[in-house]
């Protein structure tokens, strides 16, 4: 069961270098994006056993971030063919500088696309410790590629970047793999660096080296996630990756690498050092969501502004995660939140980029006029990232600020909402402005429906958990809250 | 005590005072291959007796992967790019060999602070780790060309390696070998890009890449 998921986008993303047919390949990706989709839904319905002897394995906290993955790669597969006929090959006119520049080869960039979910995939299914971290930066390897679909300037000083510091980033979480080794050590003995074997041995950890493996992981991990002061890679990747990338880069690969950070947690957790973690964990979530409040007003890069929504959004996962209890349950529905949200969002954008040519926010102007569906999306996206009812984000921030108010941490709960304030402020300034006025000059035009469909399909699962969270899925957040605490 | 190992690591401190003080970077190249075949020598010199396996199927992956491939596949970026030296560095090579001696005193002071694992394989192995950890941030943080940056991370990563080799033998040899992959498919790509890099811009420098930003457009 658990090959079902793996093998099928490990062999479409092989089998895409090598197809020559457009249309062949493109069927490919949607096909392997729906065997994905099917293999994941089916594991919420059967328990898949480990196999490997039990280094790979689908806990409560694993399923939840291959399905938000899942789900996102189904969104982007069929947005992507739409994408990808789009951008033809040879010669195009950058709209920033005039210049001219090529995309990369398209097989090439379905076969990276495919390797990076596969890649992901596996994150979400390593238990063992140096498993995850070949999985993780593998994830970098393969989505490097994607950032530099437009072959210009900007985008290869994004690659490089993205590159470079997050693969010294998580050189430090492989540092915490082997500190991790030693705190395991008793003796000429160590226990095998399982996720299970690990909790199961918690109060024998040696404590010292366990405390310095969990920093390495926050930081070597903590740079992939995003969270501030390490987040510098993260706006220049996401605003110059192809909208598509920028959906799975910010949907469900930052949550990827926390699920890093949270493996380690659950080790600390086991070994009685539960508060040490999480009180790191809130720190950086909250002056994430600082740097965020202070990053996005003012922006004059729409697709840049959506990037550090994304930081101020781990932020919060991180924050809530930190307080634990129902704010770990509640934090767990707002990834799930923020991951569609902002996917929707950044399908939206795409599209806006495609119409307007430009992501300056003031050239943009008069969309609800312009491109009627996508300006509606975009502000119902907005709506629903920035935490207004009656979307999802605003149910699971609810529950993080409460339970932050029932721990009696004003002073926590008051920076929390200022922040979150602040960003809405600023947020709307750009956003209303690009949906109304009048275009002048742009004229409607057809919107595709391949561009419009999955990002409304996200924005409505959105809207739904707004208005109702089902009982499986809270119980599963629960199991999968209780797994970090 | 463990002479060889001793020796092994001292070789490994001298190669990164080496990467601080020289600007030609096909000498750079040759250094951290050089480091690279030394760590492969540390595998074997640290395993213990029912390893040897292991350790020399370790010794053999790595040692033609950082020793010969990466020389091989780096020397090829770098006549790609036409540059020879590093010119100008952030931070001079006297300055650096300084900044290598604070490294260094600091990884010794940080050696001893660090509780001591059970069976202490070398007093010198955590503190040689930590340097050449240190100095691979050094060469990314104050070294303009794409390539020493690369280099950086090799060393970086080689200092990691080294000390996962002496005090973790746990690690399953599937997981070294996937690694051992990452990090050559990581210089693989960084390569690819220092090619388009060199194409784009005519130049290797990133501190000149410099057109993403906040708020100044």
């Amino acid at each position: 069961m658990i090959a079902a998921l793996l093998l099928p986008v490990v062999a479409a993303g092989v089998l895409a270098f090598f197809v020559r047919a457009d249309a062949l390949r493109r069927v490919l990706l949607v096909g392997a994006a729906g065997a994905h989709a099917a293999a994941t839904a089916a594991t919420w319905l059967a328990e898949p056993a480990p196999v490997w002897g039990g280094w790979l394995a689908l806990d409560a906290l694993g399923r939840l971030f291959l399905s938000i993955t899942s789900a996102l790669f189904l969104a982007a597969a069929a947005y992507a063919v739409g994408y990808l006929r789009r951008e033809g090959e040879g010669a195009r006119r950058d709209f920033e500088e005039g210049l001219l520049f090529d995309n990369a080869p398209e097989a090439a960039f379905t076969g990276c696309l495919l390797l990076f979910v596969a890649a992901m995939t596996l994150v979400t299914l390593a238990q063992r410790f140096g498993l995850l971290w070949v999985a993780l930066e593998a994830t970098t390897l393969a989505s490097a590629p994607l950032i530099y679909f437009h072959r210009h300037h900007r985008s290869l000083e994004a690659t490089w970047k993205y590159l470079l510091i997050c693969s010294v980033g998580i050189a430090l979480a492989l540092l915490g793999n082997f500190f991790l080794g030693v705190a395991a050590t008793t003796g000429r003995t160590t226990l095998p660096l399982l996720v299970p074997d690990l909790r199961a041995a918690g109060p024998m950890l040696h404590v010292p080296w366990l405390k310095t493996a969990f920093l390495l992981f926050l930081v070597g991990y903590g740079t992939k996630v995003g969270l501030a002061p390490l987040h510098t890679w993260l706006p220049d990747a996401h605003s110059e990756a192809p909208s598509v990338v920028s959906a799975l880069l910010s949907g469900a690969l930052l949550n990827c690498a926390l699920l890093g950070v949270l493996r380690a947690e659950q080790v600390c957790a086991a070994a009685g050092l539960a508060p040490f973690g999480r009180e790191l964990l809130v720190g950086f979530g909250l002056l994430s969501m600082a740097a965020a409040a202070v990053f996005i007003p003012g922006q004059t890069d729409y697709k840049r502004m959506l990037a550090y929504s994304s930081v101020e959004h781990m932020g919060i996962v991180a924050f809530g995660l930190g307080l634990g209890g129902v704010a770990a349950t509640g934090a767990l529905l707002h990834a799930v939140n923020h991951s569609l949200g902002k996917a929707m969002m950044f399908l939206v954008a795409g599209n806006i980029l495609a119409r307007y040519r430009s992501k300056a926010t003031g050239d943009v102007r008069g969309l609800l006029r312009v491109l009627p569906a996508s300006g509606v999306l975009w502000v119902a996206g907005f709506l629903a990232i920035t935490g207004s009812p009656p979307f999802g984000p605003f149910l699971s921030e609810l529950t993080i600020l409460r339970a932050a108010l029932d721990q009696g941490r004003i002073a926590l709960a008051v920076g929390f909402v200022a922040s979150l304030v602040v960003v809405f402020v600023g947020m709307a300034t750009s956003v209303l402005g690009m949906a109304q006025g009048s275009a002048e000059g742009a004229r409607g035009g057809r919107e595709p429906w391949l561009g419009i469909a999955p990002a409304a399909a996200l924005g409505a699962v959105v809207l739904g958990l707004g208005v109702w969270v089902p009982s499986t899925l809270w119980t599963a957040l629960e199991a999968a809250a209780r797994l970090v605490g | 005590m463990n002479a060889p190992l001793d020796a092994i690591l001292v070789g490994i401190l001298l190669t990164g005072f080496l990467l601080l003080g020289s600007s030609r970077l096909v000498s750079c190249i040759r250094t951290v291959a050089l480091q690279g075949m030394l760590l492969g020598f540390l595998t074997l010199a640290a395993a213990e007796r029912d390893a040897v396996g292991r350790a020399a199927v370790l010794t053999v992956a790595s040692t033609a992967v950082k020793g010969f491939v990466f020389p091989w596949l780096l020397v090829r970026v770098l006549r790609g790019a036409q540059v020879r030296r590093e010119i100008e560095p952030l931070v001079g090579y006297g300055a650096s060999l300084l900044v290598g001696l604070g490294v260094l005193g600091l990884s010794l002071w940080l050696g001893t602070r660090l509780p001591r694992p059970d069976p202490p394989l070398s007093t010198l192995l955590v503190p040689v780790a930590l340097f050449t950890m240190l100095v691979g941030l050094v060469l990314i943080v104050t070294r303009r060309k794409a390539l020493t940056q690369v280099l950086g991370y090799l060393v970086m990563e080689n200092g990691i390696y080294a000390f996962g080799a002496g005090l973790v033998q746990e690690q399953p040899i599937l997981v070294e070998l996937g690694i051992l992959l990452d990090v050559l498919v990581a210089v693989f790509v960084m390569g690819i890009a220092i090619f388009h890099i060199n194409r784009q811009f005519d130049h290797i420098d990133t501190d000149r890449m410099a057109a993403l930003r906040d708020w100044t457009r």
